[in-house]
């Protein structure tokens, strides 16, 4: 099958991989520990895993945005931030 | 005895994931691609980083249609969602009247958003139109393919006119399941007709109102045929939402690259506010109770 009008790219590639990988642990987590883990965080209302992954993800993508538009290039940094920030939602939120 | 587990069932739900990925994730997918890349298209790309990002972001027509978008939802939302409760408030709750009045409000949804815009296009004209001519006639200065004033007008109104229904039909079926017997408790303790929408009315539409504000947000927000078919986008740029803009990137500038990084980041802005409107609603529906 030609998919070569899909434009794919490592990069491009390794980004899916990861968000797929991640989708596919926190069904693993699931599994072994049924329940989403609710709890109520620093925002005010109940979050479970799947939430709590979810802020990460978007938050991630506006501080990559935000980097862009502030700072420019050198996204490394940024995706260091988001790590830091998602450990950050997984703790607190 | 053990009980036996069936997952079996998981097959039902796969037309779905296929349908969801054929229909979203691989288009998607497809765009992120692009992003990152420049294309003359016949296959070949490019290479170019977050070069496509960085020129969007920091660009001043990105930045005008964001404004203008943001603008444009922002009325809309603030005339339909109050409107449309108005109108529900009002609508009788049973007889023929209850009849009438629903397939009156579900005409304009029926109409589809081409034709609308034609309808408009046509309504606002003074040479042939009923409503610009009638404006001209009673000396009323309105031409919305040179006023940048009347075109937003004419395009909210437009909006106000095939959206309110949906809100209304929304905000009716959350009043209609609203038992009688709080409606008497409310008349027995002497409630006021404010104290009834406050605190028995509103609660109870809580949840079609959640529904009401994403739909008409994100559709608003995304609104593409009804303004191009009127003005398209014009006049100048006045009424040159973000989706007008994005096609004129992609399609009438043959732009795939940057077009890729609009969406993304287009994209990411309805589905943070989506989610915000979502979780501050269900928040306060879960402490309303």
């Amino acid at each position: 099958m030609d998919l070569s009008w899909m434009g794919w790219t490592p990069f491009t590639a390794t980004f899916f991989v990861v968000i797929a990988s991640l989708i596919v642990s926190m069904l693993v987590w699931e599994k072994l520990v049924p329940g989403g883990a609710p709890r109520d965080g620093i925002l005010g209302f109940e979050t479970t895993r799947g939430d709590r992954l979810f802020v990460s993800l978007l938050g991630s993508a506006f501080i990559h945005i935000g980097w862009l538009f502030f700072i420019g290039d050198m996204l490394w940094w940024a995706l260091i931030l988001s790590f830091f920030y998602a450990l950050a939602v997984f703790r607190w939120v | 005895m053990q009980r036996k587990t069936n997952q079996k069932a998981w097959f039902l739900v796969l037309p779905v994931f296929l349908l969801v990925g054929f229909s979203a994730i691989i288009p998607l997918m497809t765009v992120v691609n692009y992003s990152v890349q420049d294309s003359f298209g016949s296959g070949e790309f490019y290479w170019v980083g977050t070069e496509w990002f960085i020129e969007i972001l920091n660009s001043e027509r990105f930045h005008s249609a964001l404004g203008r978008q943001l603008l444009f939802t922002s009325i809309i939302l603030a005339i339909e969602i109050p409107l449309g409760i108005l109108i529900a408030l009002s609508m009788p709750k049973k007889g023929w009247g209850a009849s009438i009045c629903l397939v009156l409000m579900a005409l304009p949804l029926l109409i589809p958003w081409n034709v609308v815009g034609t309808i408009w296009q046509i309504f606002a004209r003074e040479d042939i139109g009923l409503l610009g001519h009638t404006l001209a006639a009673m000396g009323v200065e309105y031409n919305y393919t040179q006023s940048a004033f009347d075109a937003w007008v004419t395009v909210i109104v437009m909006d106000v006119w095939h959206w309110t229904s949906l809100v209304v039909l929304l905000c009716y079926a959350g009043l209609c399941s609203i038992p009688e017997a709080f409606y008497q408790a409310a008349k027995i303790d002497g409630a006021t007709r404010w104290a009834v929408f406050r605190y028995i009315q509103f609660p109870k539409m809580n949840r079609v109102l959640l529904i009401a504000v994403l739909l008409r947000f994100m559709d608003s927000f995304m609104i593409y045929t009804e303004p191009f078919v009127v003005t398209g986008g014009g006049p100048g740029n006045a009424t040159t939402f973000l989706s007008i803009d994005l096609v004129k990137m992609a399609i009438g500038q043959f732009d795939v690259g940057p077009a890729a990084a609009f969406s993304l980041i287009y994209f990411l802005i309805v589905l943070l506010v989506s989610w915000v409107f979502y979780t501050v609603m269900t928040a306060r529906d879960g402490e309303a109770g």
